[in-house]
C-alpha cells in the first residue's frame, strides 16, 4: 500500500514502532548457552562428587581398585572383595557388568533390528499397530517387575532347561559349565537384560529406518534385488549410524541397570569364564550393601564403584562414538 | 541390443483409482519413445508397469499383457528378473550415499554376486564413459560418495548404474525435471546416443525434449493414451483435438 491521503497504513505504523530486539535475542542466546553448559557442569560436579567422597578407598588402594585382586589368606584362591576384612577391589564388579551387558547387546540387537525390519518392511498393516505398541510397553515395565518375573519364570527355566542343554552342546568352550544349581548368574542377568533393552533397540531402529528415503528402496529394487537385498543395500546401509546409535543407548541402559540384575545375577564377588555361574555387577553391589556398609571404608568403596560405573559407561560410549567415526569416514553420514 | 516392448489391454489402480485405462501400444526396439500429457495422466504408472515396478506399492494393482522381447513379464516371469533386464532411472537422482562412485556403479552386479575384480572395473569404466561421467570422476572413483556430486552428475551416475547391468530396456522417468538447463541439456545427448543400443522409454513435462530426443511419442491424458505416434507427426499434424490443444499449450 503506498502512501495515500490518510499517510501510512496501520501496519506500517505498528512495524516501525517496533525495536531491533537486540535485548531479547542476546539474553535468548546467553540463556541457551547455559543450558548448553550446564551439561558440563552437572557431569563435572557428579564427578567431583564421587572422588570425593571415596577420597578414603583412594588413599588405601589407588589405581589397584580397578585392576587389583588380593589373596585368600585362609585357601589361597584369588580374593577380589570382603567387607569385614577390609579387602577391596572393583575388577569382579566391572567384569560382571560388562559380561552381562554385551551378552544382552548379544540377544537384543540381532532380535531388536529382526523386529524392526519386520516392522518396518514386511509387516501387515493391520499388524504394525499392536506389535509396534507391545514392544514400547515392554519399556514402560518397572524393573522391579522384570526382576520378580525373571526369579520365578525366567531363573527356573534357565536351570531346569536351558543350561543343561547349553552344558551338554557347548560345554566344551569352557563358556558353559553347569555346576551352579541355582539358576542364578551371568546369563539369567543378561537374559532380563536383553528383554529391557530390547524396545529401545528396536523402537530407534525402527526409526531410523523410517527415515531412509523410498527412492533409496526404489532405486535397490530397480537393479533386480530381491526383498532382503533391497533391506540390506537400500535401508540397513543408509541406517547403519542410527543402528548403531540405537545399540549405544540400549547399551548405555543395560550398563546402569541395577534392580533387576541384582535379583538374578548372584551377587557373589568372584570372576568366573563360565556365563552360568554366580557373579555380581557393579550397580547390584552398590544396591546391595550401600545401606548396610560395615565400615567408612566399605562405603567409600561403594561410591569409588559407582565413580568406576560412570567411568566405564563414559568409556564405551566413547569407543562406540570412535567406531561410528571410523566406519563412516569419508562418507557423509545420511540418505538425502 | 535393445528388445521391443509390445503393451496390450494394460490396466492399473492406486487402491480404487484406475489410473491406466486399456493401453495398447508397440514400443520399438532401439528407439527413444516419450511419453508426454499432464501431471497425473498416468504416464509415470505407465513406465512402472514395464518393470513390474507399479506393484512394490501394496494398493497397487495391474492387469493386461505387457511383452518385452520374447517374455510376457506379467505371466512367466519374476519381478527380480525383469528388473534385471528393464534398468529404470528416476525423477530424483538417487545414488546410494554410503557408497563411493565406484561401487553405486557396481551395485547391480555385486548384488547379483558378480566378483570378477578386473571385468568389474572394466564394467564401471564403461558405464560411466556411456553415461559421459567418467571424465570428471575418473579421478576419484572410491575416494568420493555417490552424493558428493552435484545433481546432474548425479543422475548420470544412476544411469551408469541402471546401464552396468547391461539392460535390454532402459525406463527414464522425467530424469532432468530436477536439474538445470545445462545438466539436462547433458541428459538428451546421453539419450541421442544411447537410443542405438538400448529400447529408451522417457516419461517428460517438457516437450521440446521429447521432440529433440524421441522417434516416437505417446500422449497420455486421464488414464488414457490419446495417440501415439512418430515424434514428427504427434508435433505437426496430430490426428486427435485434445493432442492438439495439449501440445499447443492450450491446457496442460
Amino acid at each position: 500500500m503506498g502512501p495515500g491521503k490518510e499517510g501510512p497504513s496501520p501496519v506500517r505504523v505498528f512495524l516501525l514502532s517496533r525495536g531491533n530486539s537486540a535485548i531479547a535475542d542476546r539474553a535468548f542466546r546467553w540463556l541457551m548457552t547455559l543450558c548448553a553448559f550446564s551439561i558440563f557442569g552437572i557431569v563435572g560436579l557428579i564427578a567431583w562428587r564421587l572422588m570425593v567422597s571415596s577420597q578414603m578407598t583412594w588413599s588405601q588402594f589407588g589405581l589397584g581398585f580397578f585392576y587389583k585382586s588380593f589373596v585368600d589368606p585362609v585357601n589361597h584362591q584369588p580374593m577380589y572383595w570382603d567387607p569385614v576384612n577390609g579387602y577391596f577391589s572393583a575388577v569382579p564388579f566391572i567384569y560382571g557388568t560388562l559380561v552381562s551387558s554385551f551378552l544382552s547387546l548379544l540377544i537384543a540387537v540381532p532380535l531388536g533390528v529382526g523386529l524392526a525390519i519386520f516392522l518396518t518392511e514386511m509387516c501387515p498393516r493391520a499388524l504394525r499397530g499392536p506389535l509396534a505398541f507391545l514392544t514400547e510397553l515392554l519399556a514402560a515395565i518397572p524393573s522391579i517387575v522384570y526382576g520378580l518375573w525373571a526369579m520365578y519364570a525366567l531363573v527356573p527355566l534357565l536351570r531346569e532347561y536351558v543350561n543343561p542343554l547349553l552344558t551338554s552342546l557347548l560345554g566344551w568352550t569352557g563358556l558353559f559349565n553347569n555346576d551352579n544349581p541355582t539358576g542364578l548368574g551371568f546369563l539369567a542377568g543378561g537374559v532380563i537384560l536383553s528383554i529391557m533393552i530390547l524396545p529401545i533397540i528396536s523402537s530407534l531402529t525402527r526409526e531410523v529406518m523410517t527415515a531412509v528415503p523410498h527412492s533409496q528402496r526404489e532405486a535397490v529394487l530397480a537393479l533386480g534385488a530381491t526383498r532382503w537385498e533391497m533391506i540390506r543395500m537400500g535401508v540397513l546401509r543408509n541406517a547403519r549410524i542410527g543402528i548403531v546409535g540405537a545399540i549405544i543407548l540400549g547399551l548405555g541402559r543395560a550398563l546402569g541397570e541395577t534392580m533387576a540384575v541384582t535379583m538374578v545375577i548372584g551377587n557373589t564377588p568372584e570372576i568366573h569364564k563360565s556365563l552360568l555361574a554366580n557373579g555380581t555387577s557393579m550397580a547390584a553391589v552398590i544396591a546391595n550393601e550401600f545401606s548396610e556398609a560395615v565400615s567408612d571404608l566399605h562405603r567409600s568403596a561403594l561410591i569409588e564403584i559407582g565413580l568406576a560405573l560412570f567411568l566405564v559407561t563414559i568409556v564405551v560410549n566413547a569407543c562406540a562414538q570412535l567406531l561410528v567415526w571410523v566406519v563412516t569416514r569419508g562418507a557423509p553420514a545420511q540418505a538425502r | 541390443m535393445g528388445v521391443g516392448i509390445e503393451v496390450s489391454n494394460l490396466n492399473a489402480w492406486y487402491g480404487s483409482n484406475h489410473t491406466l485405462q486399456d493401453i495398447n501400444l508397440n514400443i520399438p526396439a532401439n528407439h527413444a519413445t516419450a511419453l508426454i500429457g499432464p501431471s497425473g495422466c498416468g504416464k509415470s504408472t505407465f513406465v512402472r508397469c514395464l518393470n513390474r515396478m507399479h506393484e512394490t506399492n501394496p494398493i497397487a494393482r495391474v492387469t493386461g499383457m505387457v511383452r518385452i522381447g520374447d517374455r510376457d513379464i506379467y505371466a512367466d516371469a519374476k519381478p527380480v528378473e525383469i528388473r534385471r533386464r528393464v534398468g529404470m532411472v528416476f525423477q530424483r537422482p538417487n545414488p546410494f550415499p554410503t557408497m563411493s562412485i565406484y561401487d553405486n556403479v557396481a551395485a547391480g552386479l555385486k548384488l547379483n554376486g558378480f566378483s570378477n575384480r578386473r571385468a568389474l572395473d572394466e564394467i564401471v569404466e564403461h558405464s560411466l564413459r556411456n553415461s559421459a561421467l567418467w571424465d570428471e570422476v575418473k579421478d576419484d572413483l572410491k575416494k568420493k560418495s555417490g552424493a558428493s556430486l552435484s545433481g546432474g552428475q548425479q543422475q548420470r551416475l544412476c544411469i551408469a548404474r541402471a546401464l552396468a547391468v547391461d539392460p535390454e530396456v532402459l525406463l527414464m522417468d522425467e530424469p532432468a525435471s530436477a536439474l538445470d538447463p545445462v545438466s539436462t541439456s547433458k541428459i538428451e545427448d546421453l539419450i541421442f546416443q544411447l537410443k542405438s543400443q538400448y529400447t529408451i522409454v522417457i516419461v517428460t513435462h517438457n516437450m521440446q525434449q521429447a521432440a529433440r530426443v524421441a522417434e516416437k511419442t505417446g500422449f497420455f491424458l486421464n488414464g488414457r493414451l490419446v495417440e501415439f505416434d512418430s515424434t514428427h507427426k504427434i508435433f505437426t499434424n496430430p490426428a486427435d483435438k485434445r493432442t492438439e490443444d495439449y501440445i499447443t499449450g492450450r491446457f496442460g
